[in-house]
C-alpha cells in the first residue's frame, strides 16, 4: 500500500520527472501521427492499385494470348465457385502512344490494356477514375459539374462536350482541306514542288493500312505545324467526310499523366494542368501483332476519356483500349472460327483474404508454363514492400526517440534515488523489504510511462483527427502549400488509425519507461538501511 | 517468524505485571561490528554483551563514535553483527532470513531517530500509518483502512498531535516531529522501542517533554525501551544506564 501511496505522491511532487515524461509523450504522439498517415497513404494507394488491377490476374506468358476466354472463365468458375464475384477478359500488351503537341511529335511507352467496360466494371471501380465522371477542377472558379452522371455505365462514346470539340475541329479541317485543295488547284502548273510531293505522301496512305494523313499535312509548306493534322486523318477514314467528326473505331481511355503536365503559372504562382491531348483528339498507338513472329502494327484511335487513378505509375503508363478493336488490330481473331484471344483474365474475389487459397487452386488448374496466377499485391510487390520498409524504418527511428526519453528517465531516476536515500532507509527501518522498495520505483517508472504514453496517445490522436486543419494553418502561416493535392493526388491528407498500432506504441513506451527505471530501482533496493539513514 | 512471536508472550498480556528480574526480552551476546573505511577496518563494537528485561527502560550512554547507535541498529536488525548473536526472548534473530528480519522490524521493533526521519511527501497521519501499510498488502490494508486510521489517530492523540493530522513534516516544529515519529513507532504495537538520541535535536524543555512521554509509555504500556544518548541527565530518566566506551560496555549504573 505504501508503494502505491509513495508512488503517486512522488508523481505529484517531482515535476522534474514529468519533464522527462514530455519526451516520451512527444515520441508516442509522433509515432502515432506518422503511422496513421503512412497507413492512410498505403491504404489509399492499395485501394487505387486494386481498383485498376483487380484482385487476381491470370496472365498468359506469351503475348499471343489464349483462345476461348469463355471456356477459361468457366474453368475458373468451376475451380472456385464460391469465391469469385466477377471476371473480365483483357488483352494486356506493351506499346507506344504518339501524339502531337506544340509542333512536336511526342511518343511515350505505354501498357495497353484492351477491356470491355461492362465486364471491367465487374472487377474494379473503373468509372470512379474516369475524368468525365468527376467535377472538372481545371477551369478557374467553381468546379464544373461532372459531364456524365455517376450511374451511367462506362462506354466508348464521347461526351457531348468532347463530341462538339471534335466536330468543330473536323469542320475546320474540312474547310482547310478545301482551301488547300483549291489553292493547290490554283497553283497547279505554276510550281512543281507541291505536286511532286503530293503523290509521295498519298502513296504512303494506302500502304499504311491505317490512314496517316498527318504526314501529308506536314508536307504542306505554309503550315508545317497546324492543329488540323489529326482531324485530317479523320477525313481519310472510311467513314468519310459525310460523317464529319465521328470518332474512329479505336477508342481509348488514356492515363492523365500521359497527356498532361502540371505547370506553375509564373504570374499567379498557381499550378495549372496543361493538356496535350483531350478527349475527342486522335492519337496513334503502336504495338505488335499476335502473329508469329510478332509484327509491328499501329493504328489511330480517338481518346474518349482520360483517367486518373491517383497512382502516378498507372496514370503515366496505362492506356485502355476497346477490346474488340485491339483484338482486331493485333490479329487476335481467328479468321476461320472467329474465335477471339485474350492475354489475361482479371478476377474479383468476394473476400480478398481468400486470395492465397484461390491462387493455389487456380495454379493447379492453369499450367505454370503457360499461365501466371498473381494477386495484385504480388504484381505490385516491390512498391508495397518499399512502402512497408519505409514505414518500418520510420518506426525504428521514432522508437529510438522514445528510447532517448527512456535514458532521460534513467538519469532523473538516479537523481531521485540519491535524493530519497534517507527515505528508503526509513522505509526499511519500518520493515519494508528490498523488493518493496524496488517496486516503488518500478511502479513510479511505469506510471511515468503511463502518463507519457496516455498523453502521447491523446495528443497523437487529436493531431491525426485535425491534421488537415493543422495543415491549413501551417499553409497559412508559412504561405506555402504544405500538402499539395496535385503532387500527392490526394485532396486531403489520408489517415488511418490502427487501434493495434496505438496499443503497441503505448505499450512500448511504457515498457521503455519501466526498463529505464529498473537500474535505479535496483540501486534503491540494495541500499542498506543503516547507510541510507546515515546520509544526513 | 511464528516461532519467534510465540516464544515471546505478547506484551499486551505482560504489561499489567511488574517486570520480573531476569525476564530477558532482548539481548546481545559478544556482538562485534566493524566498518570499512577505505582500506581500513574500523572496529565499532568489540564484543558487547547486553541484556534488557521485559518492560525495562534502559539507556545506553556514550561519547559520539562510541558505537552506541550501531549497537542500537544491530539490536533492531537494521544492521547485522560481524560476530555475536542477538536474541529476542530465547530465540536468536540475527541469522534469520531477510524477509523474516524485515517483518520483525515491522512488528517487534519501533524506531525513534535523532533526526525524526519522517517521510517529507506524507502528512502526519500518513507517516504514522506507514508501518501498517508496509505490514499489510494493498487489499487487506484497504479492507482495514478505517480501523487503521482510528488506531493511528489514537496514537497521534496520545503524543498530543491531534491538531496536526494533515500537516506535512515541513510544517512542524522539532518537538512535534519527534512526537509524530514516536506515534509512528507505536502504531505497529511493537514490543521494543529503540530510541536513538530522541532528544538530541531538541531544546531542553521539548526534550524533557519527549522524555516524559517515553517514560510514561514505559510505565503505562510496559513497553521495553532502549534509549541511546550522550547526555547524562537524560540517561538518568531510565531505569538503568549502560556506558559504552570504545565499543565495549564499561560500567553499569543501576538506579
Amino acid at each position: 500500500m505504501y508503494k502505491l501511496l509513495l508512488c503517486t505522491r512522488y508523481l505529484r511532487t517531482r515535476y522534474i520527472a514529468l519533464a522527462s515524461v514530455i519526451s516520451v509523450m512527444l515520441g508516442v504522439a509522433t509515432m502515432i501521427v506518422v503511422n496513421s498517415v503512412m497507413a492512410g497513404f498505403s491504404n489509399e494507394m492499395r485501394d487505387r492499385i486494386k481498383g485498376v488491377l483487380s484482385d487476381i490476374v491470370i496472365e498468359t506468358n506469351g503475348l499471343n494470348g489464349e483462345k476461348n476466354p469463355e471456356a477459361m472463365k468457366a474453368l475458373i468458375q468451376r475451380t472456385c465457385p464460391d469465391q469469385i464475384v466477377g471476371m473480365a477478359a483483357t488483352v494486356e500488351i506493351y506499346g507506344m502512344v504518339t501524339f502531337e503537341y506544340a509542333g512536336q511529335w511526342i511518343t511515350r511507352p505505354i501498357s495497353l490494356i484492351g477491356i470491355d467496360p461492362a465486364s471491367k466494371a465487374e472487377v474494379g471501380p473503373l468509372v470512379d477514375y474516369l475524368q468525365s465522371y468527376r467535377p472538372n477542377k481545371d477551369v478557374p472558379g467553381l468546379p464544373e459539374p461532372p459531364e456524365r452522371k455517376a450511374d451511367e455505365p462506362a462506354g466508348w462514346n464521347l461526351t457531348p462536350k468532347a463530341q462538339a470539340y471534335r466536330t468543330e475541329w473536323a469542320q475546320r479541317a474540312a474547310w482547310f482541306q478545301e482551301q488547300s485543295n483549291a489553292d493547290r488547284a490554283h497553283r497547279r502548273g505554276g510550281s512543281e514542288t507541291p505536286e511532286a510531293q503530293q503523290p509521295v505522301a498519298a502513296a504512303t496512305t494506302p500502304a499504311d493500312g491505317e490512314a496517316d494523313a498527318s504526314a501529308q499535312a506536314t508536307a504542306v509548306p505554309p503550315q508545317p505545324v497546324n492543329p488540323f493534322e489529326n482531324e485530317e486523318a479523320t477525313l481519310d477514314e472510311p467513314t468519310g467526310p459525310s460523317n464529319l467528326g465521328a470518332p474512329l473505331p479505336g477508342r481509348l481511355y488514356v492515363g492523365a499523366g500521359l497527356v498532361s503536365f502540371p505547370d506553375e503559372d509564373p504570374e499567379t504562382g498557381k499550378i495549372v494542368t496543361h493538356w496535350m491531348a483531350k478527349p475527342g483528339d486522335d492519337v496513334k498507338i503502336s504495338t505488335v501483332t499476335a502473329t508469329t513472329p510478332p509484327q509491328p502494327v499501329y493504328f489511330n484511335a480517338t481518346i474518349v476519356d482520360t483517367f486518373k487513378s491517383g497512382m502516378s505509375e498507372y496514370d503515366s503508363t496505362l492506356v485502355f483500349c476497346n477490346l474488340d478493336y485491339l483484338q482486331q488490330a493485333r490479329g487476335m481473331i481467328d479468321p476461320a472460327t472467329q474465335e477471339r484471344s485474350v492475354t489475361s483474365i482479371q478476377i474479383k474475389l468476394r473476400d480478398f483474404r481468400e486470395a492465397a487459397q484461390v491462387v493455389k487452386r487456380l495454379e493447379a488448374v492453369f499450367p505454370p508454363g503457360l499461365f501466371q496466377v498473381k494477386t495484385w499485391e504480388k504484381k505490385q510487390g516491390p512498391l508495397l514492400a518499399a512502402v512497408d520498409i519505409e514505414s518500418s524504418i520510420l518506426n525504428v527511428l521514432l522508437f529510438l526517440i522514445i528510447t532517448v526519453a527512456g535514458f532521460g528517465i534513467l538519469a532523473i531516476f538516479f537523481m531521485i534515488v540519491v535524493e530519497k536515500t534517507r527515505d528508503i532507509g526509513i522505509l526499511k527501518a519500518l520493515g519494508a523489504s528490498s523488493s518493496g522498495v524496488m517496486s516503488i520505483f518500478l511502479s513510479y517508472g511505469l506510471s511515468l510511462g503511463m502518463v507519457g504514453a496516455g498523453g502521447g496517445v491523446l495528443v497523437g490522436l487529436l493531431f491525426v483527427k485535425n491534421i488537415n486543419t493543422i495543415e491549413g494553418a501551417l499553409t497559412w502561416l508559412t504561405g506555402r502549400k504544405v500538402f499539395d493535392e496535385r503532387i500527392y493526388y490526394f485532396p486531403s491528407i489520408p489517415t488511418r488509425v490502427d487501434p493495434f498500432m496505438v496499443c503497441w506504441v503505448a505499450a512500448g513506451a511504457m515498457a521503455i519507461a519501466v526498463l529505464a527505471s529498473i537500474l535505479p530501482a535496483r540501486r534503491a533496493a540494495r541500499l542498506e538501511p543503516v547507510r541510507a539513514l546515515r546520509a544526513d | 517468524m511464528q516461532a519467534v512471536l510465540s516464544a515471546t508472550p505478547q506484551w499486551v498480556e505482560t504489561r499489567h505485571k511488574e517486570p520480573k528480574p531476569l525476564n530477558l526480552h532482548i539481548a546481545a551476546f559478544g556482538v562485534s561490528k566493524a566498518y570499512r573505511k577505505g582500506e581500513h577496518q574500523v572496529p565499532v563494537l568489540r564484543g558487547v554483551d547486553i541484556a534488557v528485561q521485559r518492560g525495562e527502560f534502559l539507556s545506553i550512554i556514550g561519547q559520539s563514535g562510541s558505537g552506541k547507535s550501531t549497537l542500537l541498529h544491530v539490536l533492531g536488525l537494521l544492521d547485522s553483527p560481524d560476530a555475536g548473536e542477538i536474541h529476542l526472548g530465547s530465540q536468536r534473530i540475527d541469522d534469520l532470513a531477510v524477509k523474516t528480519r524485515d517483518e520483525l522490524r515491522n512488528r517487534v521493533f519501533g524506531f525513534v531517530f535523532q533526526f525524526y526521519h519522517l517521510l517529507p511527501e506524507l502528512n502526519v497521519l500518513e507517516n504514522v500509518l506507514a508501518p501498517l501499510m508496509i505490514r499489510e498488502s494493498i487489499w487487506t490494508y484497504w479492507k482495514n483502512r478505517r480501523t487503521h486510521a482510528e488506531r493511528a489517530k489514537h496514537f497521534i492523540n496520545k503524543v498530543g498531535l491531534g491538531h496536526r493530522l494533515t500537516h506535512r513534516p515541513s510544517e512542524l516544529s522539532g518537538g512535534e516531529l519527534q512526537r509524530a515519529a514516536i506515534a509512528r513507532a507505536l502504531v505497529g504495537q511493537p514490543q521494543i522501542l529503540l530510541a536513538d538520541e530522541p532528544t538530541g535535536n531538541l531544546d531542553e524543555r521539548t526534550g524533557r517533554e519527549i522524555l516524559d512521554l517515553l517514560a510514561g509509555l514505559n510505565s503505562s504500556e510496559k513497553l521495553t525501551i532502549l534509549m541511546v544518548t550522550h547526555d547524562k541527565s537524560i540517561a538518568a530518566e531510565a531505569h538503568r544506564t549502560v556506558r559504552l566506551t570504545d565499543g565495549r560496555i564499561e560500567g553499569l549504573d543501576i538506579r
